[in-house]
């Protein structure tokens, strides 16, 4: 059976951290996205429903600021960031194939937000075992990215976005690809996980289950 | 023992393929660096080599030109790279094969578009030197880098950027690392070009500036001085030995390297500033590729008096050259090495096809008995020593080499072409090699199985499949002998000059008119190599689409 969550009411406190409004992108004659708005607020997990090619990955992107919406604005905490290059934002992004750095360890690329932010390198490794340990891979640190399995690598890009604490995190169809029972199980603890660390997150997929174990709402694409 | 081992080609078949090139290489590359070594190894020589304080000087100037340009070529050809590897638009093929043009020209047709482009004060300088073997090499990096980058993965910078990186901190941590094997193995072939650079050197450089190729020339031909050239040889060759080690552990290093997807990573430009960027590039390349060329034609049309066609009607119509420069006309027929051009062309290209593809058969057919063959790649790597070899040592060794009885060929015609066959036979076999690898040997099974014999399988396959390559191959190879420079200035004489000789020598006598002439075939050339790998290249894809 599919359980369908009921749409989850945002505690009535909460504030609103993520604002769409009206935003539109077309990729030459196509229109992708007309006018979509919504708000999340903090804590929330929200899950974006809807099939390929519906515009849910493009979406993501515009949050994260990857790429630039023709028209609509973003709002982070109140204020729009349209201007505000990706790595001023502090949106974190799981990519639906990891896009792991294959050069680094697993460690290093855990780490790299923590770099970025100029953390001192005994902070870093402490972070890095603690998340590893969250995972469920303690003692990874000094494996090859490229030698990961499949569910390994999904765990580590999550490890990775969550290092560095971004204000929201964006997840783009981020258990695909691997076989039905690992599937289920990382759902859950996916689910678990976002929950605990009480992250807020947007989750994009197609499958209705996945969505309904890990979000509090569920949003479809084609009611935006 | 496995079916394929039965169906294989008769042994007899292999090494009648393989003997052309044994004896062809043997003869005309190791025999004559036999004799080099013969030559160069008498303490006197040795002893002026280490006291002469002057080669010290060239060795240091070949070594930092080299390193100088080979940076100044990566960091340039970076830009076309990331906008070819990332970037859609209309034109992306044609700029891509734009980028590709001044590597397939002779070297001495570059180093006179710069000569005819570069004011006054800056010929016979160093950047004048620089300036062209950027030029001339940024297709490496182009095609070597922007290979590998079109493979990436966007969104490893996306994830990057996510992350808190600028723009500048993600290429620096993230694109540049996973470059490095494309970057270190395209730098190193351009050092190789830039430090054998001789063409360039010689029309762009003067007197006062010799690498060691110029060097060896200079010694040998000018000053009589065969002994010390034969030792600076020797020591060229074993520079290059070296590099040519080192790229090959690059490249090995480079294909163990993480697993690339090929996707779709080239995306349309979005916005004013994305779509003004790649089209103000664009405009650069084209402009940056064009206007030496242009430079090249615009002087062909100068004389004193302003601009006419003087120097093509000079050059197309014998009569008036004869009268109007009786000094220049008595050793020097541009039109005539215009056809000396063409005919050795012709053979080498006759000769490089041939050895070449029977070449490939046999290491092809060698490494199916069993996927080991050491005899194959001694075959391969012997086909591939003129390449990591510089010009000016194979003329100048095959000089020594045929210059004492009972090989006493020096004057012998033929020995240019042969040449000119020995450097182009490597880029035959390597273009062939892929497609004949790439072929399934089930295919070969299923042949036999209808009742094909080994031959008649491998006839109606590998010969089929080849047809392709091998028009390619023999477009490069026409080209290379079209533009080949360094071993025929060795092996060149009076009354034989090539295009490219004929070439230096008017650009180097003093006169407007000598100068315009030399432009008028360093165009013609340029448009002769154009033309060959043109056609090649038309006659191989229309095939293509019939087949």
């Amino acid at each position: 059976m599919i359980a369908v969550a009921e749409p989850a009411e945002p505690a009535a406190d909460a504030p609103t951290i993520l604002t769409l409004r009206g935003i539109c992108i077309g990729f030459g004659s196509r229109t992708v996205l007309d006018g979509v708005s919504m708000s999340v607020t903090e804590g929330e997990i929200v899950a974006l429903l809807g099939p390929s090619g519906s515009g849910k990955s493009t979406l993501l992107r515009i949050i994260a600021g990857l790429i630039r919406a023709d028209r609509g604005t973003v709002e982070l905490d109140g204020r729009p960031i349209d201007g505000l290059p990706t790595h001023r934002r502090n949106i974190g992004l799981v990519f639906q194939d990891e896009q792991l750095f294959p050069h680094r360890t697993v460690a290093q690329n855990i780490e790299f937000g923590l770099r970025m932010q100029r953390r001192p390198g005994a902070e870093r490794s402490q972070r890095v075992a603690e998340l590893l340990a969250l995972i469920g891979l303690p003692g990874f640190e000094g494996r090859r990215v490229t030698d990961l399995s499949g569910g390994e690598a999904k765990r580590v890009a999550l490890a990775r976005t969550l290092a560095p604490a971004p204000r929201i995190v964006l997840l783009d169809e981020p258990l695909t690809g691997l076989d039905r029972e690992l599937h289920d199980q990382l759902t859950l603890e996916l689910g678990r996980l976002l929950r605990e660390s009480r992250t807020t997150a947007v989750l994009v997929t197609h499958d209705r289950d996945e969505a309904a174990t890990i979000a509090g709402r569920i949003v479809r694409m084609e009611d935006l | 023992m496995s079916a394929r081992d039965l169906n294989r080609l008769p042994r007899w078949t292999i090494a009648a393929l393989a003997a052309p090139a044994i004896v062809f290489v043997g003869l005309f590359y190791a025999w004559p660096v036999v004799a080099l070594i013969h030559r160069a190894v008498t303490a006197e020589a040795f002893r002026t080599v280490v006291h002469d304080a002057s080669l010290r000087r060239v060795l240091w100037f070949t070594a930092w030109q080299a390193a100088i340009s080979t940076a100044a070529t990566v960091v340039v050809g970076l830009v076309p790279a990331w906008l070819l590897a990332r970037y859609e638009f209309v034109g992306r093929r044609w700029l891509t094969a734009l980028i590709t043009v001044p590597f397939v020209l002779p070297t001495v047709v570059v180093g006179a578009a710069f000569l005819a482009l570069l004011p006054r004060s800056l010929d016979q300088s160093v950047v004048a030197i620089l300036v062209a073997h950027v030029f001339f090499n940024v297709a490496v990096v182009v095609r070597g880098v922007g290979g590998l980058w079109s493979l990436l993965p966007p969104d490893l910078v996306g994830a990057a950027r996510t992350l808190g990186a600028s723009p500048w901190r993600a290429m620096r941590e993230v694109t540049l690392p996973l470059l490095a094997p494309a970057i270190e193995a395209s730098a190193s072939v351009v050092f190789l070009f830039s430090f054998t650079s001789f063409g360039v050197v010689r029309i762009l450089g003067g007197p006062s500036h010799p690498t060691l190729e110029v060097e060896i020339w200079q010694r040998a031909t000018r000053l009589g001085d065969v002994g010390v050239a034969a030792i600076v040889s020797i020591i060229q060759l074993v520079v290059l030995g070296l590099a040519v080690l080192w790229f090959a552990r690059i490249q090995s290093r480079h294909r163990a390297a993480i697993g690339l997807r090929p996707v779709a990573n080239r995306r349309a430009a979005r916005g004013r500033i994305e779509r003004a960027t790649v089209a103000t590039l664009s405009v650069a390349i084209v402009v940056a590729v064009g206007t030496p060329l242009a430079a090249l034609f615009e002087r062909s049309t100068r004389t004193n008096a302003g601009h006419s066609l003087v120097a093509w009607r000079a050059v197309f119509g014998r009569q008036q050259l004869a009268s109007a420069r009786p000094t220049a006309a008595s050793s020097l027929d541009p039109l005539g090495s215009l056809f000396t051009s063409l005919r050795f062309a012709a053979v080498a290209t006759a000769v490089s096809v041939v050895i070449g593809g029977c070449a490939s058969l046999a290491i092809v057919a060698m490494s199916r008995t069993g996927g080991r063959s050491r005899l194959g790649r001694a075959l391969d790597t012997g086909i591939m020593l003129p390449l990591g070899t510089s010009a000016v040592t194979i003329g100048f060794g095959v000089l020594v080499g045929f210059s004492v009885a009972p090989l006493d060929w020096r004057a012998a015609p033929l020995l240019i072409p042969l040449g000119h066959a020995l450097v182009a036979t490597p880029f035959v076999v390597r273009v062939l090699l892929p497609t004949l690898r790439s072929i399934d040997p089930r295919l070969r099974d299923a042949a036999s199985t209808m009742g094909a014999s080994p031959l008649r399988a491998w006839r109606e396959i590998d010969m089929r499949v080849m047809v392709a390559p091998l028009l390619t191959g023999a477009g490069f190879a026409a080209a290379i002998s079209l533009g080949e420079f360094g071993a025929t200035t060795f092996l060149t004489r009076q009354g034989r000059a090539t295009l490219p000789i004929a070439i230096e020598q008017l650009l180097a006598r003093p006169g407007a008119v000598l100068h315009a002439e030399g432009y008028v075939l360093a165009t013609v050339l340029a448009l002769l190599t154009f033309v060959v790998i043109g056609a090649f290249e038309g006659v191989r894809s229309l095939g293509d689409r019939s087949g």
